[in-house]
């Protein structure tokens, strides 16, 4: 194996380990014999990372209340400067992930394969297979210099799994001083409160976009998720147009899901929503357009007006229940 | 309060979305020969500086792109909305530039374009969609960033951004000047005038080259990318299923596959 050490960023709330970060150590443990994480945290996702194969926990102190792009890559960047780095750093595309990948990539000259699904070797190298137009071409990217390879990957492209590893060592990373481009703080945090299935791990999502034709129609996905248990969300469309809060994205630029059933409404199906979507073991939709690219992937597509169908189907599932 | 607050706005122009997309079948990289136009993703940006613009109460959005033969005309509608100039770095060399090359020419036109209080972006193109290059100008320039804004206030010397995470969104600071990216549809972009219309035709484009800019053209575009695409494969397809129009009846054929995943 000629990728010998990964990275993993590890991110983690209130000690909990992020399933993603769980997601990309799992690959990570396949492609390479050395597997350790940088963290904001420390000791104490230890044993969490290493049940996932993570051998140390490299923690880089001093970031509370700081926005951590720019702390985590200036201490990634001294490591590999000082000769300590690894072949690779894999990291979730999330906020952090992106906000570290881009300022690690200026610090090293190097740059980053973004959109990962999935990781394989190609004449030596570690490589990214990026889906685009929508999931129905494939590319894979390699880096052409020896530099440390930085890849963004998608969430849900691995299954997360223990193997069984002992709690990692715990190490100090330190971060160099950073001027003026580590002066963003945090001074407040807003939780909103959400009820119901998240979104990312809900067994049913049911997804609304711009053919609900006005913002009040939504109602009716909020309704009838509410009836399936399932969590409600929407195209980038009607997330632009104000109608519901970004977290509801699904989609290239919003979330990744994988439920077991996956229901869209008036939604057409542009590419940008199709990446997030595909992966539903089981896709229904319902769009008055037939030629709609939705149709393309649904296991059943219903050719109708929505505002005919889903009142007729919430009614039909309030009866039974 | 700043008496003058200059924003400049990144803009990308690509092409129309609802066209279906291509690769060159030379290179593997997204074909951009057609007509462009404005992002939608950058309107956002646009709309939230000459709102900062306005509650300053003085001060100008110039707005800053690169794009093959010297396209101008998704700038024309961002100059149509208001901005007052535009940065265009439209070079053969930039062709293949991957988003480290993108962000090094953009980091010297933003230079270029003069002192800056805050650079605005979107937090991804819709067409290539990496999501790093905020980032990357704001360290490139050595300057604080905060991306995924949802909403900007200035007071005095100090940016505060509510900026969007996993379970809501965080009050985030820093000094000026800042590198923000602006999350879609936390505004609503004005839809140009006809009086704007007519004005964005006069407004003034630099046009500049790479060398103009005093970068090396072998350190962006094709050679400068570091990367390199190795294989082009169709993904696996998902099974074609069953189409039906409704009758009236169609909802009929959900419930049934719902009962039969066991959902209901």
């Amino acid at each position: 194996m000629t990728v010998s050490k990964i990275w993993v960023l590890a991110e983690a709330t209130d000690g909990k380990v992020a399933t993603t970060t769980l997601e990309i150590l799992a690959k990570a443990r396949e492609l390479a014999d050395t597997v350790e994480v940088v963290t904001a945290s420390g000791a104490e996702i230890a044993a969490e990372v290493g049940a996932h194969g993570a051998t140390k926990v490299l923690a880089v102190g001093g970031t509370e209340g700081k926005l951590l792009g720019a702390p985590l890559a200036g201490a990634i960047a001294a490591a590999i400067a000082a000769g300590n780095g690894p072949d690779a750093v894999l990291m979730a595309t999330s906020y952090t992930g992106r906000d570290v990948a881009g300022r690690l990539s200026v610090k090293i000259d190097a740059p980053v394969i973004t959109n990962v699904v999935d990781l394989v070797e190609r004449d030596g190298r570690l490589a990214g297979v990026e889906p685009i137009f929508g999931g129905v071409t494939d590319v894979i990217t390699k880096f052409t210099t020896d530099k440390v390879g930085i890849f963004l990957v998608r969430p849900k492209s691995f299954a997360a799994e223990e193997s069984g590893g002992a709690a990692a060592s715990v190490e100090e990373l330190s971060v160099p001083d950073l001027g003026a481009t580590g002066t963003a703080v945090v001074t407040s945090r807003f939780v909103e409160e959400k009820t119901g299935p998240s979104l990312d791990e809900a067994a049913v999502v049911v997804s609304g976009g711009r053919g609900l034709g006005e913002k009040d129609n939504y109602q009716l996905v909020e309704d009838l998720a509410k009836l399936l248990q399932a969590a409600p969300g929407a195209s980038r469309a009607i997330v632009d147009a104000g109608w519901v809060p970004y977290s509801y994205q699904v989609g290239q630029t919003g979330k990744v899901v994988k439920p077991t059933l996956y229901i869209a409404a008036g939604i057409s199906g542009a590419t940008q929503h199709l990446v997030g979507m595909k992966g539903s073991k089981n896709i229904i939709a319902i769009n008055k357009d037939a030629e709609a690219p939705i149709f393309a992937v649904s296991d059943l597509g219903i050719v109708g007006d929505v505002h005919k169908v889903l009142p007729k189907l919430i009614e039909a599932l309030q009866a039974r229940s | 309060m700043l008496l003058l607050m200059n924003v400049v706005v990144c803009v990308k122009q690509i092409p129309d979305p609802a066209d279906p997309g291509a690769l060159d079948p030379q290179t593997n990289t997204l074909k951009r020969d057609g007509k462009l136009i404005l992002d939608e993703s950058d309107s956002y940006g646009v709309e939230m500086a000459l709102q900062l613009v306005d509650t300053a109460g003085g001060g100008e959005v110039t707005l800053v792109s690169m794009a093959p033969n010297g396209e101008v005309s998704g700038l024309r509608t961002a100059l149509a909305m208001g901005a007052a100039k535009a940065v265009l770095v439209s070079d053969p060399a930039l062709a293949g530039s991957d988003a480290l090359g993108t962000s090094k020419v953009l980091a010297k036109a933003i230079q270029r374009a003069g002192e800056a209080d805050l650079i605005l972006t979107a937090t991804e193109s819709s067409d290539g969609y990496t999501g790093v290059v905020p980032e990357q100008i704001a360290e490139l320039l050595q300057l604080p960033s905060i991306t995924f804004a949802k909403e900007i206030t200035i007071e005095g010397n100090t940016l505060k951004v509510q900026r969007q995470t996993e379970a809501g969104y965080d009050e985030v600071e820093s000094p000026l000047p800042a590198v923000v990216s602006v999350t879609a549809g936390v505004v609503e972009p004005r839809y140009p005038s006809f009086k704007g219309i007519m004005a964005a035709k006069s407004k003034p484009v630099d046009q500049v080259t790479v060398a103009d800019l005093g970068i090396d053209p072998s350190a962006v575009g094709w050679a400068g990318g570091g990367q390199e695409i190795v294989e082009v494969a169709q993904a696996e397809a998902r099974a074609g299923g069953t189409i039906v129009e409704d009758d009236g009846e169609g909802f009929q054929k959900i419930v049934d596959l719902l009962a039969e995943l066991k959902v209901i």
